[in-house]
């Protein structure tokens, strides 16, 4: 599975992609975030607060429940400031 | 089809919009929207501002966000441009330009077009301040209400 962050979650988390294997107990958005979250202190920083994270699979807006499968990519963002 | 573009160089606002109508002679009006990067931040003087984008997924989004301003105005065409990149004030930073039949629809989706990218495509401004520092720009309250006010379109049409 393929992580991006962007932004302040890419400074964070101390890297812009990643390619990771999460367990199997990892079916959803959600899931996956509480698990990223443990693999260094940046990535806890980078998720310390859901309220201001948004996320994207397979390059389309997702939601915390949102089910995920072996191959996608995933993507970590703050509130998008275009324009 | 809209014209949907990402890109780091200085766009030429007058030759977009010869190429928008490219000639034909059934427009009546086009709504057009230039952003530009101001001096300031809530009262604080920035010197520039950097744009990153989720390339794939950013086109996608515009490419999106276009197609649903073709469904509820009759466009005759509709131009996205928006730049990335270290930006400094003065300097252009997104296009948006609609060609329809009448001024109505022209500024009414181009309105639309604007509102909506700014809430749903994926960018993100980093600001660098003259006293020092660089933040990114939080998401505002304003933005999410402008964008909001699109949202039921036909109500009135349906009714």
């Amino acid at each position: 599975m393929k992580i991006l962050y962007f932004a302040w979650l890419r400074e964070k988390a101390g890297t812009a992609e990643e390619e990771v294997v999460p367990p199997a107990g990892v079916q959803t958005v959600r899931d996956l975030i509480a698990w990223l979250a443990t693999r260094s202190p940046g990535h806890a920083a980078a998720f310390a607060d859901l309220g201001s994270v948004r996320c994207a699979v397979n390059q389309d807006f997702a939601g915390l429940e949102t089910p995920l499968a072996p191959g996608d990519e995933v993507a970590f963002f703050p509130p998008v400031t275009g324009g | 089809m809209a014209r949907v573009i990402v890109q780091q160089a200085p766009f030429d606002t007058a030759a977009e919009l010869a190429r928008l109508t490219g000639g034909r002679t059934d427009v009546g009006g086009i709504g057009l929207f230039l952003g530009v990067v101001r001096d300031t931040a809530g009262g604080r003087p920035i010197t520039a501002m950097t744009l990153e984008h989720y390339p794939g997924m950013t086109e996608r989004a515009l490419s999106a966000i276009a197609a649903e301003a073709e469904t509820r105005w009759p466009l005759l065409g509709c131009t996205l441009i928006h730049r990335v990149g270290r930006l400094v004030p003065g300097e252009a930073i997104v296009l948006v330009a609609t060609a329809s039949a009448h001024r109505a629809a022209a500024l009414d989706s181009c309105a639309f077009l604007i509102d909506w990218l700014k809430t749903k495509a994926p960018f993100w401004k980093r600001e660098e301040f003259r006293d020092g520092g660089a933040a990114w720009v939080a998401a505002r309250a304003e933005d999410d209400a402008a964008a909001a006010r699109w949202l039921a379109p036909r109500r009135a049409a349906a009714e």
